[in-house]
This record gives structure tokens, sequence and C-alpha cells, in this order.
């Protein structure tokens, strides 16, 4: 029995832990087109702005791979598979054969066209390469415009501001983090970074990047230009399936997965950024490239791999992040739209405070917490476990809201039963 | 596992749990009187006495056999000693990203922002090799140590 | 009222060296007696709301608070005591009956403190109880005149008897006036220790059903709780005639201690108040008695002795005697010290006589008409330790009833606010907040403690005594020696002065 895992970051990690909980023994090969350790990509604006050392960026030890038997090919990019002969074919030409394989190779930046990307000081910011490019080039005073509000972008936008770097952050949506706050939110959130200096331009995109050879400024679309010394598209990433383009596995917008983690083809496993596997809230498949997701799916496809049956009853959109201390945790859906959907909000400005909870037929379906996150992941099991509110819902925005508000026999069943499922 | 159990119908909502708590992860181990008189920032409470009168009991961490913030946790910090089954973050290497915070279904870690922000959870007093100290100090026996079994059947 | 008169009865120390302000007092204190202020972020203290029970000085983790006295001087009067004024001016300003809790707390001489047991030396050698047996075993009820043997085998049958391993049970305290946890705890102690708790008149909680064979129910003049299934379960009945905190006097049970499990266990409506009468409607005479008694026998098939309670008051022999006659298998007798969850500060203070002189006078009157083996007698009313038991049996008795040492082993700090229903060892409560601070587990672990350690003590004096049973010592006067009492303390007590 081989283990083959192409990708090194948090779901080749839980396959590793995940196969090695049922099989010691049996040989595990991983392929990585980067050539480092392991590492925790979410920490790459932390190393950008210098908060942590390139070493406190290992997501596991740095005997992880050989305490567990795992030959790693690192540097090495798997271009191709093919799964009727079971193997894997790497860009300098060597072919590993597998018997189990799985298909970690997360997302790529998303870059949509304009014109000037390939000059130089255009910068993507997913990967332990984009932040020591951009280290290598930027110094404090310099301008930097960043494409996109996301998540990425105002990471981006956070580390290179505590460089000294003036930054814009051009966003095609009306608001910030659109994918994780509502209006009410993003504005908060908005207003915060600008009090840093952290400039705008929302409603609008980058028509091209201008200067010579290298970056010197954009325009928008709305007309105006911008100065640049540096330019980070931090547009989203989209899973990243090119080394399944000429294979059968089925492909819709990520890998598409099953519940044990198994592609179209049996004995190829996907997970993390690349798959596409169950939403609870949605009910349906979709890509979700968040960590925690990765990881429970990574180790799924590892129990399965070995043989151990197990079940991912699926994961959803959820994400903790913080900028210049104020921190927030939003998860499913924060902007419900259609109808069946209640909505309970509490807002106080002057402490730059929100929570929103969304319900759906009395079961919590979506939340963002803003300012005061704290128990936030009693909310989050509430959704997992889509336990039914409507004895108790009048107190989920309580500051204090806890298990006391639960009726006394799902709290004790809850508390006693004393444990958690996460990847189950 | 062994794990702390509350008896909701004992607890006196005291608190006394907490306080003790405190002490034991104090730099004054135990001694309450140092530990709130000397300590600048005294340590957070790991556990949370719940109260809507009459009705109270503490909660900590419950030490998942399937720990939820162990797989979530960004930078492997947050981890499950496969021996003992404590769960514990590697306070050195924890970033504060409060990703646990939003996984924990118990609400059982907090936000420790006294100096390096980290999550601050019950480590069930691993390191006094004695029972913990809230079940030590709990005066009415609400606070329990004990097996019990989980869902899955193991202990 | 503009001003209230009453100045603070005690006053709260709160070493500021020690205090860490962790507001553990502020939280464990019914009265309010300590408020956490938000804006100095410190605790302090309303010393007029203590009423010295110690909760908070037992539960702070510093040891950071103590309590005394009020330091007010009053001016010095030996008949206007402080005590004395205190009480004018509280019903100057209520007008009504000054209320209190727990037993008689007035200086008035203690019997117990007067007697001394004897010891053995050379001549009847003393026994080491932990190298020889033992033997406490008591059997309560009525005993045959004489026993009709014939080849070895008794030809009657013995009335009924309660079996005890200890001679100490926990005598009548309804739930109601205690919570269930205190009844939890009892019930479950005198099961571990073998010997009987009791309900009081408030009937038997259905949580305690299983703990029936160790219980003895209680029938009294309001009646509560009582149909054939609490008789049945029982191990024994008893008729409570009267109590010595309060002779002569009913009982009062405020609706709103009268919750759902009240209710339901005195077999009456929520939030009701639960009157138990003065008298016995349906008693005036020993002849109405008896057909109580014998209605209850009949209703149990004589299975279960049956105890007639009542209070120690100035004729309480030929009363004794009457009860006798009429049937009881049991008399207890409760002295004037008894303790009592409400009670009027005047009768308790004031009424009845102590039980020392009660338990002489009745034994003896049992005994001078030839009645004393139709009836077993217990005694309770004060018992604080085992050497009180020891000379109780000496002077008499079969088994003595314990109450407030129980509730002292349970916590109690003896404040004698009972009747204001937020007693904060949850034990003379029935708020929920305060009941669940008495874990019946660890209740009755140190409350069965409490009767294993006075087994010890008792067969330790036993033993001092060259006795081996503590048959042998019951009505052995002989072994008692009086001290500092009169010629006619004496005489009714049967005893002689230490020297005789």
């Amino acid at each position: 029995m081989h283990y083959v895992i192409i990708g090194n970051s948090a779901a080749a990690v839980g396959a590793v832990e995940g196969i090695r909980r049922v099989d010691k023994h049996n040989p595990i090969t991983l392929i990585s087109d980067e050539p480092y350790h392991t590492y925790s990509r979410p920490l790459i604006s932390y190393l950008l702005a210098g908060k942590v050392t390139e070493e406190k960026m290992l997501y596991r030890g740095q005997d992880f791979y050989e305490k567990n038997n795992v030959t790693t090919l690192l540097g090495q990019k798997a271009i191709a598979i093919d799964t009727d002969s079971k193997a894997v074919k790497l860009e300098n030409n060597k072919v590993i054969i597998y018997d189990k394989l799985l298909i970690a190779t997360g997302g790529t930046p998303f870059i949509p066209p304009m014109d000037g990307l390939e000059k130089k000081n255009v910068f993507t910011f997913i990967k332990m390469a984009d932040v020591k490019a951009i280290s290598d080039v930027v110094v404090a005073g310099n301008k930097a415009v960043i494409i996109g509000a996301g998540l990425i972008g105002l990471k981006a936008a956070e580390g290179l501001a505590s460089l000294g770097v003036d930054v814009t952050i051009v966003e095609l949506a009306n608001r910030v983090l659109s994918a994780i706050l509502d209006e009410e939110g993003a504005d908060i959130v908005q207003k915060n970074l600008e009090k840093r200096g952290i400039k705008f331009e929302l409603n609008t995109s980058v028509k091209a990047i201008t200067g010579g050879e290298e970056a010197q400024g954009v325009t928008l679309s709305n007309g105006k230009a911008l100065p640049a010394d540096l330019v980070v598209v931090a547009v989203g990433v989209r899973p990243n399936t090119e080394v399944v383009e000429s294979s059968k596995i089925t492909v819709n917008r990520g890998i598409v997965i099953d519940e044990k983690c198994q592609t179209s083809i049996e004995n190829v496993y996907a997970a993390g950024d690349v798959a596409e596997g169950y939403d609870l809230i949605f009910a349906q498949n979709r890509v979700l490239p968040i960590l925690p997701n990765a990881y429970c799916q990574g180790e799924t496809a590892g129990l399965n791999m070995a043989g151990s049956e197990s079940i991912f009853s699926g994961g959803f959109a959820m994400n903790s992040i913080g900028f210049y201390g104020l921190p927030m945790i939003t998860a499913g859906i924060v902007k419900p739209e259609g109808d069946g959907y209640e909505v309970l909000v509490k807002m106080v400005p002057e402490q730059n405070l929100y929570k929103k909870i969304i319900l759906k037929d009395n079961i919590v379906v979506g939340f963002i917490y803003l300012n005061e996150v704290d128990r936030a992941g009693i909310i989050t099991g509430l959704i997992r476990e889509k336990t039914n509110v409507s004895d108790f819902k009048q107190e989920l925005l309580k500051d204090s809201f806890g298990y006391i508000d639960l009726p006394q026999k799902l709290r004790r069943s809850k508390l006693l039963k004393g444990d958690s499922a996460s990847c189950q | 596992m062994k794990r702390v159990y509350a008896r909701e119908e004992y607890c006196v909502g005291c608190k006394l749990c907490e306080i003790y708590c405190i002490a034991a992860h104090s730099k004054y181990k135990n001694d309450l009187v140092k530990t709130f008189k000397k300590e600048a920032k005294p340590p957070i409470s790991r556990i949370l006495v719940e109260e809507s009168r009459p009705v109270s009991f503490a909660l900590q961490c419950r030490h998942c056999e399937d720990a939820p913030c162990t797989k979530a946790c960004i930078v492997g910090a947050m981890h499950k000693d496969p021996e003992t089954g404590i769960v514990t973050n590697a306070e050195d290497r924890c970033v504060g990203c409060w990703t646990c915070v939003l996984v924990c279904p118990f609400g059982a870690i907090t936000r420790d922002e006294r100096g390096h922000k980290v999550a601050s959870k019950c480590d069930l007093c691993s390191d006094n090799g004695q029972i913990p100290a809230c079940v030590e100090h709990c005066p009415n026996r609400a606070l329990v140590y004990s097996e019990y079994e989980s869902n899955n059947g193991k202990k | 009222m503009s001003i209230n008169y009453l100045t603070p009865a005690f006053l709260i120390e709160r070493d500021k060296d020690r205090c860490i302000d962790c507001q553990v007092c502020v939280r464990q204190c019914a009265n309010e007696a300590h408020r956490w202020d938000e804006e100095e972020q410190r605790v302090f203290s309303e010393d007029a709301n203590c009423v010295n029970c110690h909760r908070c000085v037992v539960m702070c983790p510093t040891r950071a608070l103590h309590i005394k006295k009020f330091p007010l001087e009053f001016r010095n009067n030996a008949n206007w005591t402080q005590d004395a004024m205190r009480a004018i001016y509280l019903q100057a300003e209520t007008g009504g009956v000054l209320l209190t809790g727990m037993g008689n707390d007035r200086p008035y001489p203690i019997y117990w403190d007067h007697m001394l047991l004897n010891a053995s030396q050379v001549t009847n050698p003393s026994i080491d109880p932990l190298r020889e047996p033992m033997e406490l075993k008591t059997y309560l009820g009525r005993k045959p005149d004489f026993l009709k043997i014939k080849k070895g085998k008794l030809l009657e049958d013995i009335p009924p008897q309660l079996e005890l391993d200890v001679p100490i049970m926990f005598s009548a305290m309804s739930f109601g006036s205690i919570s269930l946890n205190a009844h939890k705890s009892l019930a479950a102690a005198a099961k571990k220790v073998g010997t009987y708790w009791n309900t009081g008149e408030g009937g038997l909680h259905k949580d305690l059903v299983e703990h029936g064979s160790h219980t003895i129910v209680q029938v009294a003049s309001g009646r509560f709780g009582v149909d054939a299934d609490y008789l049945k379960t029982a191990a024994a009945i008893e008729i409570k005639i009267g109590q010595g905190a309060k002779p002569g006097i009913g009982g009062h049970l405020p609706g709103e201690k009268v919750g759902e499990e009240v209710s339901q266990t005195r077999m009456i409506p929520l939030g009701t108040d639960a009157i138990s009468p003065a008298p016995h409607h349906d008693i005036y005479s020993i002849e109405d008695l008896r057909q109580l008694i014998y209605s209850l026998k009949e209703a149990t098939e004589y299975q279960k002795p049956v105890i007639v309670k009542i209070a120690a008051v100035h004729n309480v022999a030929a009363i004794a005697s009457g009860i006798v006659r009429a049937g009881a298998d049991v008399v207890a007798i409760d002295g004037f010290r008894g303790g009592t969850g409400a009670a009027p500060l005047r009768t308790r203070d004031s009424v009845g006589i102590p039980i020392e002189f009660a338990l002489a006078a009745v034994d003896t009157r049992l005994r001078e008409e030839g009645i004393r083996n139709q009836v077993s007698l217990v005694v309770g009313g004060s018992i604080r330790n085992s050497s009180d038991i020891v000379k109780a049996i000496a002077l008499g008795a079969d088994a003595v009833y314990i109450a407030t040492s129980a509730l002292i082993s349970m916590g109690c700090h003896m404040c004698q606010k009972c009747y204001t229903g937020k007693c904060n060892w949850g034990i003379a409560t029935q708020d929920p907040q305060l009941t669940k601070r008495l874990n019946p587990e660890i209740g009755a672990e140190r409350a069965a403690n409490l009767l294993k350690a006075w087994a010890h003590e008792i067969e330790e004096m036993l033993g001092g005594m060259g006795i081996n049973a503590l048959e042998s010592l019951r009505g052995n006067r002989l072994m008692l020696r009086g001290i500092g009492l009169t010629d006619r303390e004496l005489n009714i007590l049967g005893i002689k002065a230490a020297g005789e």
C-alpha cells in the first residue's frame, strides 16, 4: 500500500494524521511544488508584518514527516494524474505510482483580466513565496494598491501598513469583506481600518496597471488614477485543479468529493481548497476555502484511504479574523436573501459592537460577531448540530448567552455527553 | 478519560472554582492573596460559572475526543495529548487568531490578551499532577473529576 | 417611621490585607450583608443585615472575614439588658409577636453538666471496647410483662420493636421547616448507621419512600401528608402532641414556603398556609389519644410501634403514665431546650421544663406504677454530645432523639433565623437558590459520622464503667453523681451527690 498526497498544507497534514491513526507502517509520499516544510498559510500576513518568524509559521514540527514515515518531494510539482495506471507525473518527469491518492493542491489566486499584470512589483498574496517577493522590494513610504477587500486583501493591507506603506484598497463590491459581512458590519470594519490610514475605493475595479517595466500606478474603471509602487492582486482564490485537468476526475468548480472525500474515481481523494465538498448549510457541494474545513476533509480522506470508514458530514463557511484589535467571527449565511429567514440584531456603534444571528425555521444558519466574539463557538455548534432554538431564541444575543439559557434537558445532554465531534 | 463534570443541582454559585483556577495558573501558584494582590494582571479563569438564579454550573474545556479546536487551529498550537487525552494550547505558538473560539461548541476557550494574545483554556491542572484546583476546592462537590462514557463508547 | 431604633447586632470585619474582592461572600449571603460596589470595585458590608450565620466566614477563601458583636455599648444595666431593650424596639416597630428559631438560649442551668459518670477502678475492671465486644443495640417498643417459653421457644409474639444499632435517632423536623436535601441527608444517614429519622409533620417526600424502613412518620394536629401508604411505608408512627420549644403551641408554615414539592408532600394546595393547630381537635383526653393510637395500629395491622411525643411540662410524669395506659409503645419527651423552625420567642424561652428532670420523673413514675416495661422512653431537647446520651440512658432513657446536633453536623451555625426562610446553609429554607447548598451526599456523610463518633465515645464510657452492653446502664442511676445541685434537685433526679 502506497499513499500519495499532493499538497503540503492543512488538508495534507490532516490526511497524514488520519492515515497514521489507522495505518502506522505503509509508506506515504507527499509532493509539493513549494520547497518549504508545512507552514500555516493564514500566517503569511503575520510574517509580512514581522509578527512571526518563519520558524513560528510551521504548521507542524520540523520532525513531523519523519516521525510519521512520510517521504517528502518538496519543490517538485505534480502536473498530471493517470487514474488508470494510478500514476502521478511530476514536472521533472518522475512518475509516482499510488494505491491511494489525495489531491490537496489548495487554491490559486484568481486574477481578473486587466492590463499591465506582467509588470514588476505586481504580486499575489497567498503563499510564502508571495511574502518573500513583497518583502524584497517594499520599503516604508511606498504606496501600495491592493485589489480586493476580502480576507486576503485586508490582511495584506494590515501587513503592509504596519511596514509604513501607504495602502489603498480597490474593491468591486460596495463593502469590505463582502463574503463574510453585511453592510453594517463592513462599515464598522472599514472605518476602523480608515482610522489607521488605509484608504478605500469601493464599487470600482482596476482597469489597468500603469507604468513602465515596473508598476507605477493603476487606473480605475471609475476614471481615477492612483499611484502605486506595488500592486497586490487579492481578488480571491479558486481551486487549483490544474493537476487533474487531463484526468477523468470530475471537476465542477472544485474537485467534486463525496462524504468520504473520495472523488469520482475510486482510490482518489481530494480535500481542502481544491475540493468541492458538502456544505451543511446550503445542503449542496461547495468550495469552502477555509482551514478547519481543509483539515477535516484531509483527515477524513486519510482515514478512508487507510481503510477506516469515516464520514465528514460537511462543513460550512466560518471565519475568525481581526484587524487592528477589532476581532470578528462569522459563519454561515450572513446576509440572507430570499424568504423564510429571521434575523436577530444587536448593534452598539460606540463600542464597534455588532451581533447578528440568522435563523431559518428556528435553526441558526449564520451569524456575525463583531468586537465581542467570546463563546461564539456555541453558536457555531448550534449551526452544526442544527439545534432547534425556538425555546431560547430570545436569549441568543445576550452578552452572557451560554448553556444556562438552553432548556435543562438539552443542556444536560450536551454537557454530560462532554464531547463534540468536529469532523464527523 | 477523566473529565470535570458539573452537578448543577449542587452548584452554589460561589465561583470559588474560578478563583482557585486563577490562582492555580498564576505565578504565585495557589497563593490566593498574592495572586490577587501582587499580580498586575492575574490570569483569566479557565472555568466559567454560568448562572441564572437559582441554576448555576461551572463549565470548562471538555477535552473532546475529536476536539474541533485541534483541527481548526491555524498554527497547530492546539493539540490533544494522545496518552492523557488532555487538550492543551502551546501558548508560545498561538497567535491569537481565535479560530478555536469560533469552533469550540462549549465556549470554553477564552481570549487572554494580557500580554502576547493567546487562547486560554482548561489544562486540567495537568502540571500539578493532581486533581484540578476547581474540583479540589469546590465546597459542595458540585464538580467531580471522573470517567464518563462518551458518545462513541470510549472512555 | 423615619428611623429604626434597632442598631446592628453584628459587625463584619474584613481584613483588607487578606480580602481579594472575590465576592464569594456577596454571592453567598442571602441576607445581603455583603455588597459589591461597582464604582469602588470592592466589597462593602451591610452590618445591619448580618445574622452571624458564619456562611461567609467559612466560605471566604482567604479567611479575611470575621464577625463580632456590634461594639455599641449600652449603659450597664443588669435588668434592662441589651437584648431586653432590642426586643422592645423591634416590637414597638412591628407590633408583632417576637419570633425565633432553634432552642431556648437563656442561661438556665444545664443539668447534664451537673451530673458526673462513674468509672471502674480495681474492682469490677473496666473494658476496652477496641478489644472486647460492646453492645449498643437497642430495641424500642412495648416489652411483655413476662415471657412464656415452651421447649425453648417463645409462645407469644413480642410486640413490634424498632431495632437501633446506636441509641440515637434523628427527631422530627418537617419538610417545609427544613429542606428536602436536609431530609435526604438525615434519611441516608439513618440508613447508613442503622437507626431512624423522623419526617415531622410534613409528610414523606416521594424520593424518600425508599428509606421507609428507617423512617418514623409523624401524625400531628394538622395531619399533613397522612394516608395509608404513608403509615405503611414507615417503620414506626409518631403521634406528636407537643414540642419542647413551644409546648401548647401549634405550627404555622407560611404559604410562601409551600411550593410544588411541599404542597404535594403535605397534600395541601400550593401556596396555602399550613396550620397545625395547638391541640389535636380529636384528642381531649387519654381515651381520645387511645383511640388515635389504636386507629393507627389498626391501620398498620399492629406491625408498627406507635410513639407518642410530648413536650416536657410540669406534670409530665402523670401524662406519660396516661400515654402508656393509652397503648403507646414508645413515649418521646422533648425538653424545654428542644429546637424549632419557628416559635414565639417568649414561649420558647419560658415554657416547659428541663429534659433531665422530666426523664427522671417519668422513669421513676412508670417504675413505681410497674408499667415501665410497657413502654420505651426516648428523650430529646438538647442532647449535645455523647456524654449527655450516656447520662440520659443512666437516668432511664432507652434512646435519645437529636435534631439540633444533627443540623449542626450538616452546617447549621445556630443563627436562630430559621423562621426567615433564608438559611444560608440550605437547611431551614425552601429557596432553591439556598437548598442546593446542602449536598445530601455530604449532609448524610457528616450526620452519619457524628453518630458513629458518638457511638465510639459511648462505648468508651461504658467500658470505663465496666459495662459491655448499653442495656446494663439503662436506668442505672448509681452510675451518676450530682455536682452543684440542691438536695431537692438530686432527689428529683434520683441520684446521689458527688462524694456520696
